[in-house]
């Protein structure tokens, strides 16, 4: 799967995506950035992982990418691209979302009791979201949710069920069959497991795994949990104070490390088995509403340069499936020993080709 | 055994739910039993899932809910028998909690010092002129300093320093045990394990015994010397915690532990392919 | 402080409306002191005159000038419902945050005596007290009985806040650093209801100065004390509307309605302001 937005067709290209938090309040302006120029490419058939810290931007990256932007997020530049639409998907009217959510484009929460309707029988959340969607007539359709549940593993007895009857696994499995019931292209996943116990966590990471398979759709996993990572992404990303500092494929990722805030997070795992000592970072991530100036990771980092503090480094392709942010992985030396840095960012930043 | 510190004996907590006529009683916490040698200070590890009633012993252990069986010693002295604003004061002054959200352990319209100048000055005794050097001395042995800390609002630290602040603010009274409940678990990865080494400091360099109450696995094994596993209110397994860890015995305890993610499985994708299935615990 | 109230008078249009209202009430209220007549007295003037420059609200059957009684009748109704909404104030804080905090035994006590005085019906109460009372009547004592009345809705809605508020961890870490019961009432649990006093204060006075009117209207209060209520008590006596003396009626039932409103809307637009959430979404400058 490494490399495998080479050759295969993208499904979704972020480039270049602003979306900050634009809020007044009586007459003072205040601007997060939460999501600050990020720029990323999902194959078919792919699960991206998107890693990072609380407040690191991943939550609004994702609202942003799902469309579900109320103020007062707001996007203030860039494009999210989906094969299956046309145009960007943040400009879409109400009724055009809606006819693409479940068929392209789904999503399993972290809470499943956002999607199911807790006075209501899963089966009516089926029929609520989905049953729209499919084009079928009701009793077909009814049969291919009962198909389609077993194909996953889930006794169609669920259908009758409150959700409150369900123990959190079972409701995040149900809430699972329900975004891919429509075999959607693309899947958001956003902390699906973090509510859940490690036992029924491992299980649920094996549903979505074998789901996606099964219908061959793209996903994009967002969780802060570094093993659940490590147990699912073919291709990870990591985010640090709105920004991607490090994308490549999983195992690349653990195995080689390239920006300093990755090998941190690589680093400071703790496995069973070893008690060797880890090392700490110092400080603490920075708030969004003022981050710092040139490189954000900077303050933090053990190499930081002169120019980490002035100019924030693209992202550049080190290796060809491997970008990294980091004035101290993609310099340019020149012939006097001094360090400098292309002329021309510009033309070498941008996705992998 | 010599002197207990803590001393747990066939302790069960009970709550009933229910409507007027089909109650139903329910052990949180059933037939637990254990003692921390007070002469020899260690990290205790409670491990288990939610439901499993960790939580509910950990209150229990701080005296803020009461046995509905059995006693619970500290010190030799049942928690039951501790009634009145002095008792209390001095229960407290030996044992000290660590609760699992930095951002809702500190009153969110109140600086944060206020709780470290409260200990300093309620359960430490230390007089007015001393309390800022008390309150510096306790931060810095969790590496922080009064200036970060004095006249700050919560929103204006992070999860790391606030919870950092308040280990220190436990350390003020010198507490022979300290109660940590998923004390890492709201905690950014970059700055967990910051908190876990504290964690075998304090141990290590002051000598204070602590009930380490977690899910995770990897961090306990990391820092813990014994271990228990609960499992819906009963304790399945117990022992040293690498002897637990490394060959668990309790079908729980198995599923448990083969339950844990490992990050080491990202390089075996690389060799079986996002096809097949994938090897979850390398160890 | 200040700042606060300039960016809420610019930006919030029922804060201004309210504030300006309140205002003018107050400016009445304030004027009383410089009244050219004793109060009590009547027949200062020549009686029934409709408004003119010389008296701006006319003058009423018993020779008062109604500017000038007017002043002194909002100022007395406007101290009621301020007596009235601290003293019932003071009772539902201590009760509400005494059972949402303590819980268990005391809760259920607290909770079935403020549940008993939410069922008391309270205007046959108030008309019983005042023929027990009659001759005793004066406003300082409705005061009180109207206060031990106006509590237990406020107490329960504070108790809901401080029963949250009680399982919060930082209690909990409060109760570790020593801190006495006292100490976490008035310190770390009254900043969260002190919104919910705010506007209730407002809603309060707002209700028991309704009330008062509502009673001395039809003449169970001590209707010596000019205040609005009495106010069109004597101009009932009086037949007033009957005998075209309108301004009698008019004025002080429009002053009173701008004071309910001014009060309505300035507990609103607070309400908005101090609601703890907004409040911490301002204060919070992450994500």
């Amino acid at each position: 799967m490494t490399g495998a937005n080479g050759s295969k067709k993208v499904m979704l290209a972020v480039e270049h995506l602003r979306a900050y938090y634009v809020m007044r309040y009586f007459g003072t302006q205040r601007e997060v950035r939460a999501v600050d120029d990020i720029s990323l490419e999902v194959g078919r058939n792919e699960i991206y992982g998107l890693a990072g810290e609380s407040s690191s931007g991943k939550t609004t990256f994702v609202k942003t990418i799902a469309a579900a932007i109320r103020p007062p997020l707001t996007v203030v530049g860039g494009s999210i691209r989906y094969s299956f639409l046309d145009r960007d998907i943040y400009r879409l009217d109400r009724a055009a979302l809606s006819s693409i959510r479940w068929r392209h484009l789904s999503y399993i929460p972290q809470g499943s009791m956002n999607v199911l309707n807790p006075v209501r029988r899963v089966r009516e959340s089926f029929n609520d979201f989905a049953l729209p969607h499919m084009g079928l007539p009701k009793q077909q359709f009814s049969n291919a949710v009962i198909a389609h549940l077993e194909r996953l593993q889930l006794k169609p007895s669920v259908l009758d069920a409150y959700p409150h009857e369900l123990s959190g696994g079972m409701r995040q499995r149900v809430a699972i069959a329900l975004a891919t019931v429509c075999r959607p292209d693309f899947i958001i996943a956003d902390e699906p497991t973090t509510a859940l116990d490690v036992v029924v966590q491992k299980s649920v990471l094996e549903l979505i795994r074998e789901a996606q398979r099964e219908i061959g759709s793209s996903m994009i996993f967002v969780t802060h949990d570094m093993a659940v990572h490590a147990n699912i992404s073919d291709r990870l990303g990591i985010m640090y104070a709105g920004r991607l500092v490090e994308e490549a494929p999983t195992a690349e990722v653990f195995r080689n490390p390239k920006h300093p805030y990755t090998q941190h997070l690589i680093a400071s795992l703790p496995r069973i088995g070893d008690n060797s000592p880890r090392t700490a970072l110092t400080g603490a991530p920075p708030s969004m509403a003022d981050p710092p100036s040139g490189c954000r990771f900077h303050p933090r980092c053990p190499l930081a340069m002169d120019i980490c503090r002035e100019l924030a480094p693209e992202m550049i392709a080190a290796d060809p499936h491997h970008r990294v942010a980091c004035h101290a992985v993609n310099p340019v030396v020149r012939p006097g020993g001094e360090q400098m840095f292309a002329k021309n960012l510009g033309q070498r930043s941008g996705l992998v080709q | 055994m010599t002197e207990d510190l803590l001393n747990l004996d066939h302790v069960t907590r009970s709550y009933s739910s229910g409507g007027l006529f089909a109650r139903t009683s329910f052990r949180a916490v059933d037939d637990v039993s254990f003692g921390l040698d007070a002469s020899r200070p260690e990290i205790f590890a409670i491990i288990g899932e939610s439901g499993s009633g960790k939580t509910t012993l950990a209150r229990m252990i701080l005296n803020m809910v009461s046995a509905s069986a059995g006693t619970i010693r500290f010190r030799g002295k049942a928690l039951a028998t501790i009634r009145g604003r002095r008792a209390r004061l001095d229960f407290m002054r030996q044992v000290q909690p660590i609760f699992q959200n930095p951002y809702e352990a500190f009153n969110p319209l109140k600086r944060v010092d206020r709780y470290l100048y409260a200990t300093a000055h309620h359960l430490a005794r230390v007089s007015s002129d001393r309390m800022d050097s008390a309150c510096d001395q306790a931060l810095r042995q969790v590496g922080l300093s009064l200036a970060e800390i004095r006249g700050r609002f919560p929103h204006e630290l992070s999860g790391g320093q606030l919870q950092r602040t308040a280990i220190a603010r436990a350390l003020i009274s010198r507490p022979a045990l300290l109660v940590a409940d998923e004390p890492v678990s709201m905690v950014d990865a970059s700055l967990r394990m910051s908190i876990v080494y504290l964690f075998k400091t304090l141990r290590d360099e002051f000598g204070m015994s602590i009930v380490y109450i977690t899910h995770d696995l990897a961090t306990a094994y990391y820092i813990s010397d014994r271990i228990i596993i609960m499992q819906k209110g009963r304790v399945v397994e117990a022992g040293n915690a690498r002897t637990v860890l490394d060959a668990p015995q309790h079908p729980y305890s198995k599923l448990l532990k083969s339950a844990v993610l490992s990050a080491d499985s990202a390089g075996a994708e690389e060799t079986t392919g996002p096809g097949q299935g994938r090897e979850v615990m390398s160890r | 402080m200040l700042k606060i109230v300039r960016d809420l008078f610019r930006y919030n249009r029922e804060f201004a409306l309210g504030t300006i209202l309140i205002l003018v009430v107050f400016g009445f209220a304030v004027a009383s002191f410089f009244s050219p007549y004793p109060p009590l007295d009547s027949y200062v003037v020549p009686p029934d005159v409709p408004p003119s420059w010389a008296y701006p609200f006319g003058t009423n059957s018993r020779g008062q000038d109604v500017f000038w009684q007017l002043t002194l009748a909002i100022r007395n109704s406007l101290l009621f419902g301020l007596s009235v909404a601290l003293m019932s104030r003071i009772l539902s804080l201590l009760i509400g945050l005494v059972a949402g905090y303590a819980g268990g035994v005391v809760d259920r006590v607290l909770m079935t005596i403020n549940d008993t005085f939410v069922v008391i019906p309270l205007f046959p109460i108030l008309v019983l007290f005042f023929f027990m009372m009659h001759d005793q009547m004066s406003w300082p004592l409705l005061a009180i009985a109207m206060a031990s009345l106006g509590w237990p809705y406020d107490a329960r809605l504070i108790r809901s806040v401080a029963l949250s508020l009680r399982t919060r961890e930082f209690t909990a870490m409060s109760v570790f650093s020593g801190m006495s019961a006292r100490q976490i009432l008035v310190e770390e649990h009254l900043p969260y209801v002190l919104p919910i006093v705010f506007s209730t204060t407002l809603n309060n006075m707002n209700w028991s100065i309704g009330l008062e009117v509502t009673l001395s209207v039809i003449g169970f209060t001590n209707i010596e004390t000019p205040t609005i209520g009495t106010m069109i008590y004597w101009a009932n006596q009086h037949t007033a509307m009957v005998a075209g003396v309108w301004w009698w009626i008019v004025f002080p039932v429009a002053l009173v309605i701008m004071a309910f409103l001014g009060l309505y809307l300035l507990s609103v637009s607070m309400n908005e302001y101090i609601d703890p959430r907004s409040r911490l979404m301002r204060m919070d400058s992450k994500v």
